[in-house]
């Protein structure tokens, strides 16, 4: 088997007495893509927000690549609150902010497009490519690393041609259509050199056309960037199509994992999405 | 639409660029001229001085307000200890006496050179900002505003505190310490052979406005305005949001103590009471008033405001009568309420101020500026 990318152990996010993601433990190896999916306020945004670094787990622990990037038990108050399971096997508190989880080489895109508003197309990009500067404060402000930021600009517009945005370079990024802001959002987490990317619903409010051309366009860029994939998704479509593996999230709990083919025959699956005929 | 775009798009002096240069060339050049055939007791030279000093504030406001989206309200602080910092190390030795006249000449018995004076106000302005930034920057907006509001106020009665009276004088004046017109070159006979006291100033301003220039349009700069329209995604790219907003507030708050020097020079002393809170809403109107985002609108605004309220609309503050027919409502402080409409009818009707987001180079690239219009923010 290929090497783990991610590993999810035991993950618990509790928001006072709400248990919004339940003991999930899950993989994703080199090279796959794998979806986490589930009806509305299953959870699956704040599994992102917890392997991304925006919440620290109540208890449970987090890795990239044999390196723990979060992990910690239920302190103070939720001592007495916390609900689910594995009390007392995560005893280190490790914390990491995002931007310190992107330079471990782990992007993410938003489930509401979150693009620099002001900026144009070129600039969204380029900006990701500011924590990779080596150039201190002083030198860079004298505008003194002219080579690296002419590396930058290159790198930035050879991205810009590969997701098909060139031509766009100078718009205002809010003024594109919608599905290529989209396409931008993944653009701009591009650019900061990922090994695996999250995509939190990266088909929300397309039509079926661009959900087509999405779906080509994320297995283009896994292939070409050697990308491992991870992203919630609503669209069954999308994720039937490009998933190696999927995970499925109920009211925190993760009910299912398996191959497409497997998930859709899951009656587990079936019922969380649908619900239970009554009698 | 993009016809013509080379490959690599690297930043290249371009046309309108050229023009700015030697529009700014100009304005020092037109400053140099008229300070050495106009009477410098003109009004136009204080009102350049000054506008020169309030420009540098208002840009490294805008700075922090503007470009990093961290709405800070502590500038008449910071300005502050840049021109306490500046008197107190200018004062030449045989005047201490005088002026710590109740603390037996304080504690400093030495006097720095008045550029290095400067740069120390800056620096010891940043030193402030940094240790205020490490609690004061986690939190947001308004609540920012609040704190950095407070600690100007807490500042301002410190340094009257009666028992660092040997460093700061209490809350007697600082004064004697080299002014704008000690730049003037003079002969032996003391007469003013080449008046250089309001280019100095536009000297000090144009050196600290075009680094903040050239921040801006650098990565930390694009990273600050990454920080300013989104923090969440900002965060998510790599972009250290702890370290790039003390940053910025760091050296925005370099430069308003640097400031705070030239205000001390233009104003001949320096007194604590007189760094009020209604310094930084004055401030933080030229930047509004200039356009939020906008270095050029910032330097533009301050000379308009520093103009109107010292010189042009200093009519309406006295009694006028014309052909026997006394003038209605002209009477002392009429000037504040006429320049108080004028205030209210800016931030009602030109909310983006006078240049939005623009610099002065977009003004020459006249296709681009359509370009802005439409996709600007909304």
């Amino acid at each position: 088997m290929s090497e783990n990318v991610l590993h999810l152990e035991n993950v618990t996010m509790q928001f006072g007495g709400v248990v919004a993601v339940n003991d999930v433990s899950m993989d994703v190896n080199e090279g796959e893509i794998v979806a986490l999916i589930g009806p509305n306020g299953a959870g699956k945004t704040t599994v992102f927000n917890v392997i991304t670094g925006v919440y620290a787990p109540t208890n449970g622990r987090v890795s990239l690549r044999g390196r723990v990037i979060a992990e910690d038990h239920p302190r103070g108050k939720m001592r007495k609150m916390y609900a689910a399971g594995h009390l007392g096997e995560y005893p280190r508190s490790v914390n990491n902010t995002p931007d310190r989880i992107t330079r471990l080489n782990m992007a993410r895109t938003f489930q509401n497009i979150r693009l620099f508003k002001s900026m144009t197309v070129f600039d969204n990009v380029l900006v990701a490519k500011h924590m990779h500067l080596k150039a201190n404060f002083f030198s860079t402000a004298l505008h003194l690393n002219a080579r690296e930021e002419r590396r930058m600009r290159e790198e930035t517009m050879e991205l810009l041609r590969i997701v098909g945005l060139e031509n766009e370079c100078d718009e205002i990024a809010t003024s594109l259509p919608y599905g290529q802001q989209r396409r931008l959002e993944i653009a701009r987490a591009l650019s900061t050199n990922p090994s695996m990317l999250l995509l939190d619903e990266p088909a929300a409010g397309m039509n079926p056309q661009e959900t087509e051309d999405l779906s080509a366009f994320i297995r283009e860029i896994k292939d070409r960037f050697g990308l491992t994939v991870l992203l919630i998704e609503h669209d069954m479509n999308l994720v039937m199509d490009i998933s190696d593996r999927i995970y499925v999230l109920n009211f925190g709990a993760l009910i299912a994992e398996g191959t497409p083919a497997e998930i859709q025959s899951n009656p587990d699956v079936i019922t969380a999405y649908l619900g239970v005929a009554e009698e | 639409m993009t016809n013509g775009k080379p490959a690599v798009r690297v930043k290249k002096l371009d046309r309108a660029t050229l023009l700015t240069i030697i529009v700014i060339a100009l304005v020092y050049v037109l400053a140099f001229v008229l300070e050495q055939v106009m009477p410098s007791t003109s009004m136009l030279f204080t009102v350049l001085k000054k506008g020169a000093t309030y420009a540098l504030v208002a840009v490294s406001m805008n700075l922090l307000n503007g470009f990093t989206g961290l709405f800070s309200l502590g500038q008449a602080g910071f300005m502050l200890i840049g021109a306490y910092t500046y008197a107190i190390f200018t004062i030449p030795v045989a005047q201490r006496l005088s002026v710590y006249q109740y603390y037996d000449g304080g504690l400093i018995q030495f006097s720095l050179p008045v550029l290095v004076a400067v740069a120390l106000a800056g620096v010891f302005a940043a030193l402030f900002a940094f240790l205020i930034g490490l609690p004061v920057l986690r939190l947001k907006s308004d609540y920012l505003a609040i704190a950095t509001l407070g600690f100007a106020e807490i500042i301002r009665a410190i340094f009257q505190w009666d028992k660092i009276g040997l460093l700061t004088n209490g809350s007697n004046l600082l004064r004697l310490f080299p002014t704008f017109n000690d730049f003037n070159i003079r002969n032996a006979q003391g007469e003013v052979v080449l008046h250089l006291s309001t280019l100095v100033p536009f000297l000090i301003t144009g050196v600290c406005v075009a680094f903040i220039v050239l921040l801006i349009n650098s990565s930390f700069g694009r990273a600050f305005k990454a920080i300013r329209d989104d923090e969440t995604a900002a965060e998510a790219m790599g972009i250290n949001l702890a370290r790039h907003k003390m940053l910025a507030f760091c050296t925005s708050s370099f430069f308003a103590g640097v400031g705070g020097a030239m205000l001390a020079m233009y104003a001949n002393s320096v007194q604590a009471k007189s760094f009020t809170t209604a310094m930084t809403y004055e401030i933080l109107l030229m930047v509004v008033i200039g356009g939020i985002g906008s270095i050029t609108g910032s330097v533009m605004s301050s000379f308009l405001f520093v103009a109107c309220s010292e010189w042009w609309l200093r009519f309406l503050d006295q009694e006028q009568v014309w052909n026997g027919w006394k003038v209605p409502l002209l009477r002392n402080g009429f000037r504040l309420v006429v320049f108080s409409v004028i205030i209210m009818a800016v931030v009602l009707f030109f909310r983006k101020g006078i240049m939005g987001t623009q610099e002065l180079p977009d003004l020459f690239r006249k296709r681009r500026k359509l370009n802005g219009k439409e996709g600007g923010r909304s």
